[in-house]
């Protein structure tokens, strides 16, 4: 595991979370924002492109969930909220389409939506989660 | 046995607490609002306020357990709210019904009301909307998902309608945006 980004619909970063990253060569805060206009422009990218479902309202737009350099290999995961969940691992890993889906219902629901003290909408920083995310992401090395 | 209904296992994936409990609890608070804010409409803006905000955190409770997925028209939305979402966190089911012509207009009926166990309004509270929470709860629930929306009250039997029936309007599908500017 190298790094997890968690950004709500308006592109705010709730959540930065590095394990290991030896290479960081913009500020945090252009880092955060290459990042979510990258997702914002695949995203439509892989739904303008698609070449079986586009143009019908009624299906929902597809999505990409992966790619991979020589590096590393990137994670995504979009709910219909428009919380997007990234994570960035070693590129040999496989599909983590469901410890994505894990992080979002299990860790981010119930450590942070339902805090008292959090405020929607805003970054987070909560002893809680970064326990739990720890926890649950060495059982997927 | 009876097929499963899609409610059932969504009500079954979340924790529990006592019905009574939990009008009690309601109750208690409405009462309090009551008191602190003396005025009838004041207290109904406050119920829709703490609901809305309610909505805004529920909503991801609801995406991570409820295992549906992005709803394509607004009738099927108005279908899970009715039947999954009711019965996740208020243990009921409500019926949809009465669509306007282009869909965006819709009735939801509640089956059963726990809210109300025990409740009568008095003379003095005869405009309060009881569980105008719940209204809020909507309306900050689908602003989440990029659905403007006006939930009101239709039929209250609090206040002798024969029924309750939440009137949900479809203002706008909010369009996503690039939230950045260009120059910053």
């Amino acid at each position: 595991m190298r790094c997890l980004y968690i950004f709500n619909r308006n592109g705010m970063c709730l959540h930065y979370h590095v394990w290991l990253r030896s290479l960081m060569t913009l500020s945090p805060q252009q880092d955060q924002k290459l990042m979510f206009g990258m997702l914002f422009s695949l995203n439509s990218f892989t739904a303008k492109i698609d070449p079986v479902s586009s143009g019908k309202e009624n299906n929902p737009p597809c999505s990409f969930y992966s790619f991979r350099t020589n590096t590393y290999k990137l994670h995504f995961m979009e709910t219909a909220s428009g919380i997007k969940i990234i994570l960035l691992t070693d590129p040999r890993i496989g599909d983590l389409r469901e410890a994505l889906m894990h992080i979002y219902s299990n860790i981010y629901v119930e450590y942070v939506v339902k805090n008292p003290l959090y405020s929607p909408g805003q970054p987070f920083r909560c002893e809680l989660f970064n326990m739990a995310l720890d926890h649950y992401v060495k059982t997927l090395q | 046995m009876a097929p499963a209904k899609p409610g059932d296992a969504a009500f079954a994936n979340v924790d529990h607490v006592n019905a009574e409990l939990f009008t009690l609890t309601y109750g208690a608070m409405v009462r309090q609002l009551l008191t602190d804010f003396e005025d009838v409409e004041e207290v109904n803006k406050q119920l829709d306020t703490m609901g809305y905000n309610i909505g805004i955190r529920l909503i991801d409770d609801f995406l991570s357990k409820a295992n549906v997925t992005r709803c394509s028209e607004f009738r099927e939305t108005a279908d899970v709210i009715a039947k999954i979402g009711f019965k996740m966190f208020l243990g009921v089911t409500a019926t949809v019904s009465n669509w306007n012509a282009d869909f965006t207009e819709c009735s939801l009926v509640l089956d059963d009301n726990p809210l109300v166990d025990f409740v009568e309004l008095p003379e003095t509270c005869q405009g309060l909307y009881y569980c105008n929470v719940l209204c809020g709860v909507i309306r900050g629930a689908l602003e989440m998902v990029s659905m403007r929306t006006e939930v009101k009250w239709a039929r209250d039997m609090l206040r002798g309608d024969d029924a309750y029936e939440l009137r949900l309007k479809l203002i706008e599908h909010v369009a996503e945006e690039y939230p950045y500017k260009d120059d910053d």
